[in-house]
């Protein structure tokens, strides 16, 4: 039973990290239909940023606290700007083009900021700080569940919550739903959809941030390259819940990551993937949009 | 010989000139090409062999240059991908090359040798460590500054069996070429052995987000030691999960690891941890030179495989110099015949194309530093 | 000329990415030493290039604004082309180009060093490639994240027939082209429902699957080791030298080249490559006409893995080793971008495309570390200022000349 037991919760902190990517991927697809293959470097820089604050701040002796709190703020702040900048950059001239044409671009964006990065720091692994500090009152299950794995969960759940909120309650997650459902006729009653694609890619970025920094610390180590398989798994985990539906990417992240754990523990982790995939055709074979996305029914 | 001197390397520029109209012609330079990966995720293990080439060039041609010629570098990028070093390989021969430094990957080697191998060029590697490369005798034209895997493999699986008195063991690999090669030849020694048994042979993906599956499932085996073969990055990974969940499971690994990063990067967790690397050269001053010459002209310590590279770059003009000619008999027949003082030790190379005198030792980390494990 | 309001602009541009880049630019930590590196001399190039770069771009785009407007004024109603795509559709400028290109293709290797030869030979693999995969994507409308798995299918294939049992590339190459093609079928019947990104995502999980299993399954692939001395393709027996084979195959890859161009193009115009282009255009529409939906969907995703599956048979041949680390999802990304880069459906654009995707990168060494970050950079740019692509697909379009009828 404690094997049952570590293996659920080694899928749960997977997939609440996939969930953190992936809910970048789905509203940016909800609202402008584009897959943002850039976003898993969004994650990447965020865990980068994260990292030199917190190592600057460690140096200069910070409390681990203020150290933490600020790493994180940093990291959402610097990736929003990058998810802002590239939307502007290379989405949003292209907003009347093909369809194919931003995915492209998003390809060439990734390859850009992979190597910046790799430019710019290093192509070596770094140390990440451990952030999340051991808890005195979670060392006897230490065995089985870790502290950081606790606290990615508790993020990931706090996150969630507060994004079903903002998207619910407030005026911007209206507009933004509105601008989903249509967008020309959500510019007609007034809505300045320009400012909610950026609010958008804004809001996704930071969660791709957090998402960064919680697992850098939970790994302990960083590089220019960690984005793209992350990007890639939240990705088909956004597809398989139904990509648009936020609700939905959380649920799929989290079936990917149980499915990636379990195949890894009952059978073997050299075809993890294969399971991961070969989960996310069959489920596709009898719900083609999707756990919870809306079958398209169009009208003739 | 007949001949003077001169003559081979007139007749083989001149075969050269006939094969590659577009190479260049100039015989008063000899050309020392650098293949590796440049750029991309595994840059990391090819630049420092360009650092290194940089070195000793620079050191042979302050000295007067090979017999009077000075020794020019072509530094090509291969990205670690078979279909670009075959391509790499192409501009390097095009481009006049007379020996290669290189390549890092195994898998991208294979690819390559065979046009090195058309044209005429040596090749050493300080780095691609699959046996089949030296063993299966299809490439004449290789040498190598780096011992063969299954070396590695039986290294550490006597080291896990008779020096530790271990019995069960998980072999992990990382999928990759080196990594699942070697978790090969240590399953298959240790089940050779009848000491011991594998209770656990899988591999991880590299670059997955987290490894605790894999580790719950070496908890569960009950192994008194995991073996891994691959690279760092996922060992530190591994090594930190395991601690974290309190095992303390012993942790075997190979010169992948054995990277003063890896400690690094796992920080207090790599305590204890085993790999095996090439021996340890501190105590010769020629491996204690090159290391502070790369520090006085880049600032940094050196990188994966500097002095293999180091190595290998001496062994290569040395033999030209030694031969007193590029011909691709002379100075392979100079590689095997006369040693020369390296880094890694004074080595020659034998007729498969292996080092001579350069084998692992097993080092553990202690006090945040790969110390040699007796 | 350049109003102050612009350069002031620009000047907040700078501005901006000075703190967006200040993180990574500027600060380098070292974690272990405890040292931090400002290293504030990056912060000025990235201001001024940043700088430069936006009075450029603006001063671009102001241009490229007049010139919509004053097509906007000169209420021309035909459709305005280009001159690249006049020239296309006049056979009288058409034939004696496509020649030139043909002489100059045949003369390469004797004007240029084997070295451009064999970079020239992979780019062919590409055309030809991104040729197979405009079938899918560029006229059936299927967007296929997952090419590359086609192209293992073939290179695995000719690697193990050869190690195995010593067979030989002309006896491979259609077996690998059928191979590949069946696989497409295998692939084409689960997603017959999908649409758009639900199909993309599924191809591409596809040719992962491909490349695991490739990679895991040691006893029928070798694993990640690969194989290696897989034979070059022989001659009647001769024993090619490298250059003779290098030279040889490059050949091939225009006959091959020849062969694809010529089959796509009757392709279009054909019953089924119209079907394509309904299925593309409106699915419901096109059944609603009679077009048998599932046949021309699975056709389309088994003649496009044909392609690949030869050219991956010519892969195999030409690097002599084959392992599945050449088979990851970039490489997909990369014909992918062929397509669209160079214009989808248009064989010329995808031509253009494969080129210039695959001999950037190569000729962009001399860039050394900077290479895949000009390429990454490239691509965007191309993509934001010729979001059709290089040259775009010419619809046939009819026109009605007011007078023919005699009304007024």
């Amino acid at each position: 039973m404690d094997y049952f037991i570590e293996l659920l919760f080694s899928g749960l902190t997977r997939g609440s990290i996939y969930a953190l990517i992936a809910l970048g991927y789905t509203m940016v697809y909800g609202i402008i239909g584009l897959i943002n293959f850039a976003h898993g470097e969004i994650y990447m820089i965020g865990a980068f940023t994260s990292f030199v604050v917190a190592t600057v701040l460690s140096i200069y002796g910070f409390p681990l606290l203020a150290i933490i709190v600020l790493a994180g703020v940093c990291a959402a702040i610097w990736s929003s700007a990058y998810g802002y900048t590239i939307e502007k950059m290379a989405y949003k001239p292209l907003r009347h083009a093909p369809r194919l044409s931003p995915l492209i671009s998003a390809i060439g964006m990734s390859i850009f900021l992979q190597n910046y990065v790799l430019l710019a720091q290093t192509s070596d692994f770094l140390p990440f700080p451990e952030l999340i500090p051991d808890f005195a009152f979670m060392e006897p299950y230490a065995h089985i569940v870790g502290s950081s794995d606790l606290m990615i969960l508790v993020t990931t759940a706090v996150v969630m919550v507060a994004l079903t909120i903002l998207i619910k309650f407030t005026r911007i997650g209206k507009a933004m739903r509105a601008t989903a459902q249509d967008r020309t006729m959500a510019m007609l009653v007034g809505i300045n959809v320009d400012r909610i694609i950026s609010a958008t890619f804004i809001i996704g970025s930071s969660l791709a941030a957090i998402g960064g920094l919680l697992i850098a610390s939970h790994i302990g180590q960083i590089n220019f390259y960690i984005g793209f398989l992350a990007g890639i798994k939240a990705f088909t985990a956004a597809v398989l819940g139904g990509i648009g539906s936020i609700p939905g990417a959380v649920i799929g992240s989290l079936i990917l990551g149980l499915t990636e754990s379990f195949a890894t523990g009952y059978i073997s982790s050299d075809y993890e993937d294969v399971f991961a995939f070969s989960l996310l055709v069959l489920i596709l074979i009898f719900k083609p949009s999707g756990i919870l996305g809306k079958a398209e029914t169009k009208k003739v | 010989m007949k001949f003077g001197v001169r003559r081979p390397l007139l007749a083989a520029a001149v075969a050269l000139a006939f094969a590659f109209p577009a190479a260049s012609m100039a015989a008063d330079t000899i050309k020392l090409g650098v293949a590796g990966p440049h750029s991309g995720d595994l840059a990391s293990y090819g630049l420092p062999t360009i650092n290194a080439a940089k070195l000793v060039v620079a050191e042979v041609n302050a000295r007067g240059g090979v017999n009077g010629m000075q020794v020019e570098l072509l530094i090509e990028d291969d990205v670690c991908k078979p279909e670009v070093a075959t391509n790499t390989a192409t501009k390097l021969v095009s481009d006049g090359a007379h020996v290669v430094l290189g390549h890092i990957c195994s898998g991208a080697t294979k690819a390559a040798l065979p046009i090195y191998k058309d044209a005429g060029v040596v090749v050493m590697s300080p780095s691609a460590t699959n046996p089949a490369l030296t063993q299966s005798g299809d490439y004449p034209n290789f040498f190598r500054t780096i011992a063969a895997d299954d070396a590695q493999a039986q290294a550490e699986v006597d080291y896990a069996l008779n020096v530790l008195g271990l019995k069960k063991i998980a072999v992990i690999h990382d999928k990759g070429d080196y990594g699942k090669g070697l978790a090969e030849f240590a399953k298959v020694f240790i089940e050779q052995s009848g000491k011991g048994e594998v209770v656990l042979y899988e591999g991880v993906t590299p670059g997955a987000v987290d490894y605790s599956a894999v580790v719950q499932k070496v908890k569960r085996s009950g192994a008194e030691a995991v073996i891994f073969g691959g690279y760092h990055p996922e060992a530190s990974k591994i090594v930190t999960m395991m601690r974290k969940k309190r095992m303390n499971t012993q942790f075997i690994s190979d010169d992948g690891v054995k990277d003063d990063t890896f400690i690094k990067v796992a920080g207090k967790h790599a305590e204890g941890v085993y790999a095996t690397g090439p021996q340890d050269n501190s105590a010769n001053p020629i491996s204690v030179a090159a290391i502070a010459a790369h520090k006085t002209t880049y600032g940094t310590d050196p990188g994966a495989f500097y002095e293999n590279a180091y190595s290998a770059a001496q062994a290569l003009l040395n033999a030209i110099e030694q031969a007193d000619s590029t011909d691709f008999d002379a100075v392979t027949k100079a590689l095997r015949t006369t040693k020369t003082d390296t880094p890694v030790g004074n080595i020659n190379f034998d007729e498969r194309g292996d080092a001579v005198g350069v084998g692992f030792a097993m080092y553990q980390v202690r006090d945040g530093q790969f110390v040699e494990a007796k | 000329m350049f109003p102050l309001k612009e350069f002031k602009k620009s000047l907040l541009v700078a501005l901006w990415f000075v703190a967006l880049t200040f993180p990574l630019m500027v600060i380098q930590v070292d974690p272990i030493e405890r040292i931090v590196n400002w290293r504030w001399n990056n912060m000025f190039f990235v201001a001024i290039g940043s700088f430069v770069l936006s009075v450029v771009g603006k001063a671009f785009f102001a241009r490229k604004e007049q010139q919509l407007s004053k097509k906007r004024t000169a209420q021309n109603e035909e459709v305005q082309d280009t001159i690249f795509q006049r020239v296309l559709r006049e056979p009288r400028y058409l034939w004696p180009i496509s020649l030139a290109c043909l002489a100059f293709a045949i003369a390469f290797p004797f004007l240029f060093s084997t070295y451009q030869t064999n970079v020239m030979t992979t780019a062919l693999m590409y055309v030809v490639l991104g040729l197979g995969l405009n079938i899918v994507v560029g006229l059936a409308g299927l967007l296929d994240l997952g090419y590359v798995a086609f192209y293992a299918v073939g290179a695995y294939s000719y690697a193990l027939l050869n190690h195995h049992f010593d067979l030989g590339f002309w006896t491979v190459l259609p077996v690998g082209g059928i191979l590949a093609a069946f696989f497409g079928i295998i692939l084409g019947f689960p997603v017959l429902r999908l649409r758009g990104d639900y199909l993309a995502i599924v191809t591409l999980g596809f040719g992962e699957i491909i490349r695991l299993v490739l990679e895991n399954w040691n006893e029928f692939s070798m694993g990640p080791s690969g194989i290696a001395n897989i034979d070059r393709p022989g001659l009647f027996g001769l024993d090619l030298s490298l250059n003779m084979s290098i030279l040889y195959l490059y050949y091939l890859m225009i006959f091959f080249l020849i062969i694809t161009i010529f089959v796509v193009n009757r392709l279009q115009d054909s019953r089924l490559g119209r079907a394509w282009v309904a299925l593309r255009e409106d699915e419901i529409a096109c059944q609603a006409m009679g077009i048998d939906k599932t046949k021309t969907k699975l056709v389309a995703f088994s003649l496009g893995a044909f392609w690949a599956g030869i050219i991956g048979v010519v892969f195999a041949a030409k690097t002599t080793f084959v392992n599945p680390a050449s088979f990851t999802f970039l490489e997909s990304a990369i014909i992918l971008s062929i397509v669209v880069l160079g214009g989808m459906g248009s064989i010329v654009g995808v031509i253009c495309g494969a080129f210039i995707l695959i001999l950037l990168p190569e000729y962009l060494r001399a860039l050394s570390e900077f290479r895949m970050l000009a390429f990454g950079g490239i691509l965007v740019l191309m993509m934001v200022f010729r979001p059709e692509g290089l040259i775009s697909n010419v619809r046939r379009v009819y026109q009605f000349k007011k007078n023919d009828r005699g009304e007024k």
